[in-house]
């Protein structure tokens, strides 16, 4: 490898977004040229500087109030605030749907062959999906009940695996039902709780992803993701509740796994 | 209807479940495209409106970047429409005068440990800021909005290669810029010369 190929390169290794072999090839190059190794160095020193500082922009209150009362509206009586941005409506999906598409195809072929994509990653990015999916008008639930008597044995026979519903009430996580859903092409076990207006998706399988003894915590398009292992079972939870009550939602799962009695 | 009212309020709340987790990081990308808070508002909200109108074709995978998307396009046609008109910043208040006299050499006046973070933060954007397009997009995408190589190349419409070769650049100019913002302050900031970092 060169020194101008490296010194791209080297940004997407500090970025974690090259497959192994990548990887390699710029770690053998930096470790024997003094002058990439130093801007290896720097600019991971920036990137972590960089992740480290609060400098994503919170929203003003105001104007989350506004998008708010937008979708209080009828879609059909909601017009463009500003003229300003209605000329280009055209354009602009004529653009999006073209350009980004074609273009989208060409990134997806090179990352195929570049870019890493581990299991655990795919399996993040499909449980998040079928989250999405999930909220989405009549895909929430199969089977519509707070009744965990209910819930568990509607899964006999369609998940190889016997779920555990846990009845968390009195924690304020309300049970709202379960659905099958398909995950790397295997059935898996959603079951689906309530915490205010927050929805949050159990995922259970007997194999999902890599065992994890320890959470690992994730956040993918802005949903909150935990993943753990119990009890021989991989767990998904996935919702766009606080990351604190999340964790709340798994240990609360998690210890009440550790007592069958009330997982029953 | 009833009906369709119903029908109506639940897309409207898969909606609001699905997008509004990501104002802030639209926010964000809206604030460094228009450069100051008023215009990226409205972009923000016609951002929404738009993305609104057109979920029912939304097919995923990922809501972030596609909001992103919509929000750019929003602001590179409000920019369009504009031309040659000056667009007012707050971040920089006036370009030629940046040029001059950069904003980070003005005398920093809390040197207490605790404000360093704060004020890195501060200094940070604003050195951000000051790249020019599209190198400042790809760096807002990557490092605030976290966005993966191939979420910022759907956003901008560009090949991954492109997203490689403008983020090498923009961080490029960024350690360029940061160093003599330090230089120049003469006080520990966020080092990014190797062999000062600690």
């Amino acid at each position: 490898m060169k020194c101008d190929e490296s010194e791209v390169m080297l940004h997407a290794l500090i970025d974690g977004e090259l497959d192994a072999g990548h990887a390699r090839d710029v770690e053998a190059h930096v470790a024997a040229c003094p002058g990439c190794d130093e801007k290896l160095t720097a600019f991971r020193a920036m990137h972590e500087i960089m992740s480290a500082a609060p400098l994503k922009e919170a929203a003003p209150a105001h104007l989350r109030n506004r998008i708010e009362a937008l979708m209080a509206t009828p879609a059909s009586s909601v017009v463009s605030m500003r003229q300003f941005m209605q000329p280009t409506r055209r354009s602009f999906f004529g653009g999006f749907a073209v350009g980004s598409a074609l273009s989208a195809a060409v990134a997806a072929s090179l990352v195929l062959t570049v870019f890493r994509k581990d299991q655990e990653q795919t399996i993040a990015d499909e449980v998040v999906s079928a989250h999405i999916r999930s909220l989405q008008a009549g895909h929430l639930m199969d089977v519509e009940t707070s009744d965990r008597h209910t819930v568990k044995p509607w899964f006999n026979g369609r998940v190889d695996v016997a779920p555990p519903v846990v009845d968390l009430t009195a924690e304020s996580f309300t049970l709202l039902g379960g659905r099958l859903d398909y995950i790397d092409s295997e059935p898996v076990a959603a079951i689906i709780y309530q915490r205010r207006k927050h929805l949050i998706n159990l995922f259970v399988a007997q194999h999902l992803g890599t065992r994890r003894t320890r959470t690992m915590a994730a956040s993918i398009q802005g949903y909150n993701c935990r993943h753990w292992s119990e009890d021989g079972l991989d767990l998904w939870a996935v919702s766009d509740l606080a990351s604190d009550e999340l964790d709340e939602f798994v240990q609360k799962i998690a210890s009440a796994l550790r007592q069958p009695a009330r997982a029953s | 209807m009833a009906d369709n009212a119903v029908a109506e309020q639940e897309r409207m709340r898969v909606f609001q479940a699905a997008a509004l987790p990501h104002l802030d990081d639209v926010y964000t990308l809206a604030r460094y495209l228009m450069r100051n808070t008023h215009d990226a508002e409205d972009a923000v909200q016609e951002c929404y409106l738009r993305a609104l109108r057109h979920f029912d074709s939304y097919r995923g995978p990922a809501m972030k970047p596609w909001l992103l998307a919509i929000l750019r396009n929003v602001c590179n046609a409000e920019f369009a429409r504009r031309s040659k008109e000056e667009i007012p910043t707050d971040y920089a208040q006036d370009e030629s005068l940046a040029e001059e006299m950069p904003m980070w050499q003005e005398p920093q006046t809390s040197p207490e440990k605790t404000m360093v973070r704060q004020q890195d933060a501060a200094t940070i954007k604003r050195l951000v800021a000051e790249l020019p397009e599209p190198f400042r997009e790809a760096i807002v995408l990557r490092e605030m909005s976290n966005l993966s190589y191939q979420e910022i190349a759907q956003v901008a419409g560009v090949p991954v290669g492109t997203v490689m070769s403008r983020l090498a650049r923009a961080r490029a100019m960024l350690r360029a810029a940061w160093n003599a913002a330090e230089i120049s302050t003469k006080r520990p900031g966020p080092a990014v010369a190797s062999g000062t970092a600690s």
